[in-house]
Order: structure tokens, then sequence, then C-alpha cells
């Protein structure tokens, strides 16, 4: 039974359930509903809550567990001979998952017939032509093995997807039978519904945490499986980043040191474009601007931050990449080669950046107290003697908390260095040459035909937990700041 | 108090000088002047925020608006039924078997046949010698209307037919003369054949709404792509966002800024959302991708995946507004509902959350363009590098079927090898920020309109 | 009074220091001075008193043009000193405050090191040409401040670790280094304790051997206590000025009684 239909019965049982608690209450007061201890829609509402969770729950769990079960109960029937060399069982049955949802589609398609399949010896080139006919992506040729894999795994899921439906259902009507009998005059239905809400109020919040546990997991689980297939001491040591292409053999070279250094020099570049920028702006627009400048630049700067990494990372590939050429290429100073580089990204960067910067720096301005400017002025300072000498080195921590926030923009920023930074990892000092990053190979290496089981996918786990732990690092330490500095004003 | 040490013994400079406060010393200048200086800096670095900007838009409209218009021959093709229906029935299943390389032929026809009617001199003398002019794409054009219509073929149809990219792009001034000696695909004599054809308004440049209802097309026709289906995929990304996100990021924001008890727990919680908000986007990408994927065998470039990655991306963005917005409701509203005995529960949902509802709106909407916008994580699951041909035929296909979506079909044309989609890769951006913009006035007004101060 | 009378023979050698005419100030359509006439005079302590929101701060920060820093301000009328108009055009405000110092209501050090306080004005008005020079003024300013004593061993920490009182002649040792000829105390006292305010207090009484010093109190003790001539102001308007005693002992205008024998305020 598809899942939609399932949702649909489960809704309908509940539906009923919540009529039905909220007719029993009533009728247990003869209809006079103020001798009732909660308005009567909060019986039925205990009822269709007893129905609905509990069902949709099991639904979920069903669904996690049932493919680690079924995966492990298959994986026995796969012979070892049936795993290459430098290959893996999870390889090998993902190629079984795949052959199976062929057969399905296939068949649903009328291509093939499950007699065909179950004749014992089925004639395996006709089984993988037929497949393929049908428009499904299986290999080559199937085994006799896989193909038996798969039809277990076929089997199996369709067991477990009817035993689902029952348990569903089963849950779905005891949980609102269960409601409806409690509907009586002295239930006190009001207080457990609120305890249901407050339930699922904390599971909303508790999302924010999952999806934490969900990243250090998905990042640290394939990060150890690399670092099985390829020595972590070379990752973090190796002043090469040369993987080899998938059946190409031969060794890859993943050393992370010179995607890290084209992080850092284009996200420096970046910053020089971004903070002396940013932070004028937010100096003249706190101390100088009157409301009505304030109040056009202000937004002006914001649409920058407005506008999606995409646009500016074609700007970089399209406009500024072109215009530094002609500058700096060939015909010029001679020292660019392409129009992708450090530079290119660094300054589409730097202008993504101004509006973070000026606006977090122009908020860390506007909290130093007004009584340091006025005792400034007091003095006999001028605007910006004060500004200089009084307000920027009170505000300072925060600034540099914000400085370290953007860095941290920076170095996670994906597009615009995938469009503009180039492809070729170099360890080089000219700011004009072709650089990569974390983020842009991270993307190279996941996108594409190779496949997740090879240290050259793999790596982008390990960059990717490198580069969690490297933003996450900088944002705790610059949020640690603004919020110290902040509390130093209140 | 005479015998004060201090007073007696006054220093130098003290009391030295009564400068009148009209004229002012140099050193006052030379302070003036640092003072005009450092105005200067803060005008400047608006200025060049300013200027950014502007570069930013000109670049876009200047080159992204020429997407929107496409160069298109006029040609009357005469719809031969020996090529065509060889068997005189027409009857639809022997019709599908003509592919478009039977039509190909009689659409080089037709424009060859405008040429000698117009009696224009051109060195070019074979029927084949059109294939430059004409889009890849055209043959399909015609064969779609014929397969819709068989009672055309035996007659000649006046067609609007694509040209091929070049002739487009030398009519946009993307192709110069100079260039052409080095491309294979066309010649200065088909230039000049444009150049005949154009004032007798056979080859004519028009708006071209295919490149906002469309689909993608291949590497190789460039004048055929469009961007219609990837919209369709941005919109089954932003449901699935907007019915998750606004639900959870809803009872999250209320649970933690009306319920939740001071612990550490909730520490916790609060942490982890400032933090969230922080990550990288590639970053849930990769969860995304293992988790999805990997772990739950999630079909891979579904708009429904897609949409899952980007509402836990949203969610905290959405969170952090929404308790603000909670937040600026005063505490009186819920202590006079409590007053009249409604539970903490009554109160937060009967009086705070519909006085919160504006504010939670905008932070929703503004969360929804963010999500518009983002990029990375889609392209590590997999909604980029393949081309999105049909448009979606129902919700459950909206959301499960591999498609694109805006921001990644922009990258995808962008990574292309020939220039004509970089012009679409900006018309692309144009049709983006029109969204962008459009969701971020909504919100604007909203808050414009409901806002209500305390 | 013995004492008191010695002060006022003290007064009449004076010179008049601040002349103001005529002044009015506005906040926005707020009509915050009106018509204020008052001449100040050199080495005295002139206090201005009066119930809350009477204008007296406003009128103080107009001396040395501290409101030309709140945007809705508009002064009207002529302030001199010196026999200048400070609100001439080609008046720097820089230059004239550097000649009319301020200490505020709370006390306001920088978060920078007391010895960077304190010589924040003599740097950025270039009053010593030498490290030692400002060493100089350094020590004479705190020991003007009457705070020498409490600071000399840890010149480098941080202002902000003072306390309220300690804070307060900071500013005031802080003010006292730019050699100002009028120093403006706005409620210098409020924010502190009985005994800061003893040493605050006695400190006010020794600076008026140099400068002219105008200080703003809502504390009409205070007022009896440090100055030798008072203002009372009331609803915008300078009701009476003249000597302290006689303000306090004799007033003139009933509104004057009323608020010195506690009927408003």
């Amino acid at each position: 039974m598809p899942l939609l239909w399932l949702s649909a019965i489960i809704l309908a049982l509940a539906t009923a359930g919540f009529f039905l608690g909220r007719a029993r209450a009533l009728a247990s007061v003869n209809g006079s509903s103020e001798k009732l201890h909660s308005l009567p829609s909060y019986y039925g509402s205990n009822a269709l809550m007893k129905s609905v969770f509990p069902a949709f729950g099991a639904m979920l769990l069903w669904m996690l567990v049932q493919p680690l079960f079924i995966d492990n109960r298959v994986a026995q029937l796969i012979p070892d001979s049936e795993i290459d060399e430098g290959s893996s069982i999870g390889l090998v049955m993902s190629e079984v998952r795949r052959t199976a949802d062929g057969i399905t589609n296939a068949i649903n398609a009328g291509f093939i017939d499950d007699e065909t399949l179950t004749a014992g010896q089925a004639d395996l080139s006709d089984v993988t032509q037929r497949l393929k006919d049908a428009g499904q992506v299986v290999t080559n040729d199937i085994t006799q093995p896989i193909l038996n894999a798969a039809q277990e795994y076929r089997a199996l899921s369709e067991t477990s997807r009817s035993v689902m439906t029952i348990v569903v259902l089963l849950v779905a009507l005891l949980g609102a039978g269960w409601g409806v009998i409690q509907s009586g005059r002295d239930f006190r239905a009001r207080n457990v519904v609120e305890q249901g809400i407050l339930g699922i109020l904390i599971a909303a919040a508790s999302v924010a945490i999952l999806t934490t546990i969900g990243i250090i997991f998905s990042l640290i689980f394939n990060t150890i499986e690399f670092f099985s297939l390829y020595p972590a001491v070379e990752f973090f040591t190796l002043l090469e980043w040369a993987p080899s292409f998938s059946g190409r053999g031969g060794a890859s070279s993943l050393g992370i040191l010179p995607l890290l250094w084209g992080t850092i020099y284009i996200s420096v570049v970046a910053l020089l474009v971004a903070v002396p920028v940013g932070l004028f702006s937010a100096i003249y627009l706190s101390e100088y601007a009157s409301p009505r400048v304030r109040g056009i630049a202000k937004p002006l700067l914001e649409i920058l931050a407005g506008i999606p990494t995409i646009v500016y990372g074609l700007f970089a590939l399209l406009t500024i990449g072109p215009l530094l050429v002609s500058v700096f290429g060939e015909d010029g100073a001679g020292w660019m080669g392409g129009g992708r580089s450090v530079m290119t990204a660094g300054i589409a960067m730097g202008i993504m950046l101004i509006p973070f910067v000026s606006s977090l720096s122009d908020d860390i301005i506007n909290a130093v107290p007004q009584s340091l400017r006025d005792g400034s002025y007091g003095l006999g300072a001028t605007q910006s003697e004060t500004i200089k000498q009084v307000v920027l080195p009170a505000a300072l921590p925060g600034i540099v908390g914000a400085i370290l926030l953007a860095a941290s923009r920076a170095i996670g920023e994906t597009m615009i260095v995938v469009l503009g930074a180039g492809a070729a990892a170099r360890l080089s000092l000219n700011p004009f040459e072709a650089m990569t990053t974390v983020t842009a190979k991270i993307v190279s290496q996941l996108t594409g035909d190779s496949d997740f089981a090879s240290p050259e996918a793999l790596v982008a786990f390990a960059l990717g937990i490198t580069l969690f732990v490297l933003t996450l690092c900088l944002n705790v330490f610059a949020l640690y700041i603004v919020r110290k500095y902040r509390e130093q004003y209140e | 108090m005479t015998d004060v040490s201090i007073s007696t013994t006054p220093s130098a400079p003290d009391r030295a000088k009564r400068v009148s406060l009209i004229s002012s010393d140099a050193r006052t200048e030379k302070r003036k002047s640092a003072e005009r200086r450092f105005r200067m800096y803060g005008i400047a670095g608006i200025a060049t925020g300013i200027f950014f900007l502007i570069v930013l838009l000109v670049s876009i409209v200047s080159s992204g608006t020429g997407a929107f218009q496409q160069t298109f021959i006029n040609a009357s093709v005469y719809l031969d039924p020996s090529k065509l229906d060889k068997n005189g029935n027409r009857a639809i299943e022997d019709l599908r078997k003509v592919s478009t390389f039977g039509y190909t032929p009689l659409i080089q026809q037709a424009v060859f046949d405008k040429l000698e009617q117009n009696g224009i001199e051109t060195p070019l003398q074979k029927r084949g010698d059109m294939k430059a002019l004409i889009s890849a794409s055209a043959a399909a054009q015609v064969r779609d209307v014929v397969l819709a219509n068989p009672d055309l073929i035996g007659e000649t149809v006046d067609f609007r037919i694509l040209a091929s990219s070049r002739v487009d792009g030398y009519l946009k001034g993307r192709v110069q003369r100079e260039d052409v000696a080095r491309d294979k695909n066309i010649d200065a004599e088909h230039l000049d054949l444009v150049d005949a054809l154009v004032p007798l308004g056979i080859i004519e440049k028009t708006f071209n709404i295919d490149f906002i209802t469309g689909a993608d097309a291949s590497e190789s026709r460039a004048e055929a792509a469009g961007i219609g289906v990837a919209m369709i995929g941005s919109f089954f990304m932003m449901l699935v966002v907007l019915v998750l996100s606004l639900p959870i990021g809803v009872a999250a924001s209320i649970y933690l800024e009306e319920f939740a008890p001071k612990n550490r727990w909730t520490d916790l919680i609060e942490v982890n959302i400032a933090n969230l908000a922080a990550v990288p986007s590639i970053v849930f990408g990769i969860l995304g991708l293992a988790v999805f994927i990997q772990f739950m065998h999630l079909p891979q470039s579904a708009p429904l995946v897609g949409g899952l990655v980007l509402t836990l991306m949203t969610l905290p963005t959405i969170i952090i507004s929404t308790r603000a917005s909670l937040k600026a409701v005063p505490p009186s509203i819920r202590d006079a509902a409590l007053g009249v005995g409604a539970s903490k529960m009554q109160s937060v949902f009967h009086h705070v959350l519909p006085l919160a509802a504006p504010g939670i709106l905008t932070g929703t909407i503004i969360g929804l363009a963010q999500a518009l916008g983002e990029t990375a994580p889609l392209l590590l699951i997999g909604m980029v590098g393949f081309i999105a041909s049909n448009a979606p035929d129902g919700i459950a296909s909206g959301l499960l079927d591999p498609n694109s979506a805006m921001p990644a079909q922009i990258y995808e044309w962008a990574k292309r090898a020939d220039p004509a989609f970089y012009e679409r890769a900006w018309g692309g951006i144009i049709i983006l920020l029109g969204f962008l913009i459009s969701m971020n006035t909504l919100a604007v007004i909203l808050r414009r309109r409901f806002e209500r101060r305390w | 009074m013995n004492d008191m009378r010695i002060l006022e023979r003290d007064v009449d050698a004076q010179a008049i220091k601040i002349s103001a005419k005529n002044v009015q100030v506005f906040y926005g359509d707020n009509h915050a001075i009106k018509d204020v006439n008052v001449d100040i005079q050199d080495k005295t302590v002139t206090a201005f008193i009066g119930p809350s929101g009477c204008g007296k701060s406003t009128f103080l920060r107009c001396l040395n043009r501290m409101n030309d820093t709140i945007d809705v301000c508009r002064v009207e009328g002529d302030i001199s000193i010196d026999g200048e108009d400070i609100y001439d055009k080609r008046v720097d405000p820089v230059q004239l405050r550097a000649k009319v110092g301020m200490v505020f209501q709370k006390p306001n050090p920088f978060p920078k090191s007391i010895y960077d306080n304190v010589s924040y004005g003599p740097r950025i008005h270039g009053l010593a040409r030498t490290k030692a020079d400002l060493d100089v003024i350094v020590e004479q300013s705190l020991r003007r401040a009457a705070i020498w004593d409490e600071v000399k061993d840890r010149l480098g920490a941080p202002g902000t670790g003072l306390s309220g009182g300690q804070q307060q002649r900071l500013c005031i040792a802080r003010a006292v280094a730019t050699q100002p000829e009028v120093l403006l105390m706005d409620e210098p006292c409020s924010a502190l304790d009985p005994i800061a305010t003893a040493q605050v207090e006695e400190l006010i009484d020794e600076l008026r051997q140099n400068y002219s010093v105008v200080i703003v109190t809502h504390s009409m003790q205070q007022a009896a206590r440090v100055s030798q001539k008072t203002a009372f102001f009331h609803l915008g308007n300078l009701v009476e000025y003249g000597e302290t005693g006689t303000i306090f002992t004799n007033p003139e205008d009933p509104r004057t009684e009323s608020y010195i024998t506690g009927r408003i305020g």
C-alpha cells in the first residue's frame, strides 16, 4: 500500500477518534459541556493525538530501520567471491539495490515478469537486456548471486511493507480507541493534550540538535572510512593534491594543505576588500550620516547581502575575471594566465562580505555608549579623533568578532570559488594564479561519476569535517567575543 | 585651604596661552583636515560599496536581457508526404517512426527557398549550407507540430523556427566577424546571408517566452535552453521548505521562548541554533548526501531532498526571527490571558502567536528567499549536471522526479563551454533576482503594514 | 557664614568669564530654554539648581556647544567667552571644548589605562612635546584631582576598574589635563556615594583657584556647600541669579523660595 494511502487512512482513523472522543465525553455528562473538566474538543484532540503520533512515529521508525535490517539479511546471501578486489560489500549492495529497483520498475512497465526471473536459472544476459530496454540503469551484466540477492531484497521489502502497514494501522486504531475510552467527565483532557503539544514543541526544538548530530555523524563515519583507505598523516601533511581519476588506477595524492592555502589566501583577499570598505561604511553610517543618508545607503548596501552567491560566482567568472585579465593578463602586466584566480574569487567574495562586515560593525559601534563619545567631545576632541581613539578601541573586541564571523563565511563559501577560483590545487604566492579551495574540492569530488566508496570521493568528507571544525571554532570564538562585548555595555 | 600645594605650582604651559577662539592655529587646521580626510574615508567606503552594487546590477542587466530575446527564421516548410508519411495513411505510429533527421532537410529547403524567392545572391548554393543558420532544435519543433496535427502533411506551413545560436549571437553582438574565421560552426558567407535576410524580416529577433517557460537543452543547442522546468523544481523545493520549516520553526521558537526551562538542554539547543546558522551551506549538502541519499535511499536530484536540505538550512534563520517577534509581544498580554484563567498553552496560542504572526511571516519569507538562491548544497545532492527536460506532471513527480533548480541551472549554464550559455545564465539571474526582490518587497510591505510598536 | 563672607569678597574681584544673552534652546518643537541672561565669573564656582527637566543641564551643554552633537537641538541668542561669541561661524567647537572642559553626570572613563585616560586630552591638543612633558601633565592633573596617591602605582590599569568615586575624579583629572579655562560639571556627584561626594566637593573648591567652575546639581545642600554664585532655573527660565548666600537665605522670587523650602521640585 503506498505511503500516501496509509497516511490518509491513519488520518481518517484519527478524525473518527476525534469525533467519537468528543461525543463520548459529552454523553458522559448528558450534553451539558460545562460539567466537563475541559472543552469537549480537547477530548477529541486527545484521541486524535493518541492515534496520529504513535502511528506516524512507528511508520517513521520502521522506515529508518527497515533498510538496515534488510541490507544485513541480504548481505549474508552474497558470497565473498562476488566482492571484487578493491571493491567492498557496500558497493555490491548498492548494485543489488539498483537491480532490485530496476526489476520492480521493469515489471511495472511490463518489460519483464516474475516468472522469467524465478525460473531458477534465469537467462542472465536476457534479464540484463530486458532491464536495459525498460530504461533501467543497471551494470553491464547481472550475476546469479546478485540476481538472487536482488530477488530476496524485493521479497523482504515487500513483506516488511505489509507488516508495517498492519502494525501502523493497529497502532493508530488502538491509540484512537484508548483516547475514546478515556473520554469521561473526570478526565483532564486539556492537561493531557497540552502535555502532548509541549512534547511536539520540544521535538521541534530538538531538530536543531538532530541536524548537528546528523552533520557530525555523516562526516565522522565517512571520514573514518576514508582514513582506513588513505593514511591520515598524508592527508594532513602532503603538499600535493592530485587525485587519480577512478578507473585509471594509480595512487592519489590527497594532501589538504594546498587546498587550505587556497582557502586562506582567497579569504584574506576577500577580507582585505570587505573589511576596509565595510568598516568605513559602518563608521560613516553610525557616526556621521544624517538619518536620511543612512536610510538610503544602509538598505542599498544590504542589497548586496541579499544577492545569492551564485550571482557573485557568475560575476567573478564573467565580469571580474576578464577585467583582471585585461589589466594583469598576457596583454597587460603578464601575471595572469586565465580569468580564474585568487584575486577573481577574492574580490567577488569581498564584495559579498561588505554588507556583512558593515552591518555587524554598525551594530557594534552603535552599542558603544554615548557617554564615552560625550566624554571625548567634552575634552575638545574632533569627531574623527573620538572615533579613532575612543569609539573604535572600545568597539574593537566586537569588531574583531565581526571580522572572524566574516572570515568563517569566506572560508565556507562555495559557489564563488567553484566558479571563480579555478580547479588546480597550487601552493603559490601569486594572487593572479588559479588556486582551489576546500569547498571547491568537496563539490568536485562528490559530483561526477566516481563511486562513493573510493578514497577520491570519501576524501570530501574529510575535507568537510576540516571545514566544519574550522568554521565552528571561528564561529564559537567570534560569537563568544561578541556576546562578552555586548554584556560589557548592557 | 589657601595652602594647597598644587595651586601654587602652575606648570609651564598652564594658563600660559589664552588663545582666541576665532583664530585657529596651525595645529587646529591640521586636525580639521584630518577630520575631513577621515570623513572622506567613510564616504569612500560607502561609495565603493554602492559602486560595486551598481557594477553588479549593470553587468547583470546588460548581459542578461539578451536572453529574453531570441532570433527566429520565418520560413514556410513544405511538409512533404513522401518523406514524412511514406505509407500515406497518416497513422500516428508510422509518423512517430520518422525521426527529426527526416525533418531537417525539409526545413533547410524551406530556408533555401526563401533565398531564391527574394533573389538573394550568395555563394552558398546547397540546401545543406543552410544548416549553420538553423537551430538543431528546429526539426523537433516542426516534428512536434506535425505529430500533434497530422493533417498538415502535404501542406506548406509557416513556421517561426529557431535560428542557430551563432546567428543569434551575431545579431546580439556576441559573435563578431573577426571571430568566425576560427569558428567551425559558421563562416563569413553565412553572416552575409544573415545581413541580407534581416531587413527582409525573414530573420528577426523577438521576445522569447520559451526562455522563461522552457526546459534546458543540450550543450549544442544554447538557443533552445530555458529555465522554466528548473523554476518548477525550485517551486517544489520551496513548497517542501515552507511546509516543513514554518511549523517546525514556529514550534521550536515557541518552546524556546515561552516554555523552555533554563537548563543545560535548552542552553545546548540555543548554542546549537546560533552555530547552525553559521555552518557553511556546503556542509548541509554533505549532510543531505550522507543522510537522505546514502542512508535513507531517497532519490537523487529530487526536489524533495533539496527541500529537506534547504529546510534544515533555513530553520535557524526562521527560529531566530520568530523568537524575536515572540519576544516583541509584551508580557502584559500573556499576564492578561493567564489572569482570566487561560492555561499557559492557551495564552500562547490564542494571544501571543497571532500577535507575532506578521513578524513570523516576514522572517519566513526572508528565509525562503535565502533558500531560493542557495546553490552549493544542491550540487551535492545531484541537482545539476543533467538536462531537466520535462516539466513534472503532478505533485508526486514534481517532488520525486529528478529536476534542477533555478540557481543550479544557472550554475550548469555557467559551466558550459559555449558563451551563448553565459547570456542564459545572466538571464536566469535576472529571473531569480526578480523572485527574490518580489519576496523581499512582500516582506517589507508586511512588516510596514502590520508592524506594531508596544 | 563667616567663611561665606570671605568668599563673597573674592567673588566681587573676579572678571566676567562667560556672558549669555537672550539664550533660547529648542529641541525640535520643544522650547527648552527661554530667554536666559547670565554672566559667569572667572575663578568662581557657579551652581545651577532647579527641579529636574528645568533646563539647567541643557543650558550647561550650550556653554561648550555639546548640544551640537544632538541633531534636533537649536540654540539662539549670544553666548560669549572672554568677549568672543562661541556660536560664531568661525569658531571651531573643538577648540572651544578644549577651553571649556566638561565632567559628566555618570563617570565615563574611556576603556583605556588610567594614564591614557588622562593623557588623551593633552595628546589630541598637542600640549606635550615629549613623553616627559606628558608624564608631568598626567601627574599634575591626577594630583589636582586628588587621586594621584590612589592610582600612582597602577597608571597602566584600566580606568574602568576604579570605584565610582575614583572614576569621577579620574574624569575630572582628564578634564583638567586639557588645561581648560572653564570647567563644566553636570551633576558630577549624582552617581557617587556620600564619601566620594565629599571628596569631589572638596576638589571642586580647590579647582576654583584656577578655573571658572559651573556645576549643575539637584542637591541644594551641595550648591550651598561648594558655590559662590547660584542660578535657579525653573521650566526653562532663569528665575533668579545671585550670590549663593543671598539665594539661600533671602531669595527674591517666590518660586525660588518655594523650591528652597521644598514646596516645589
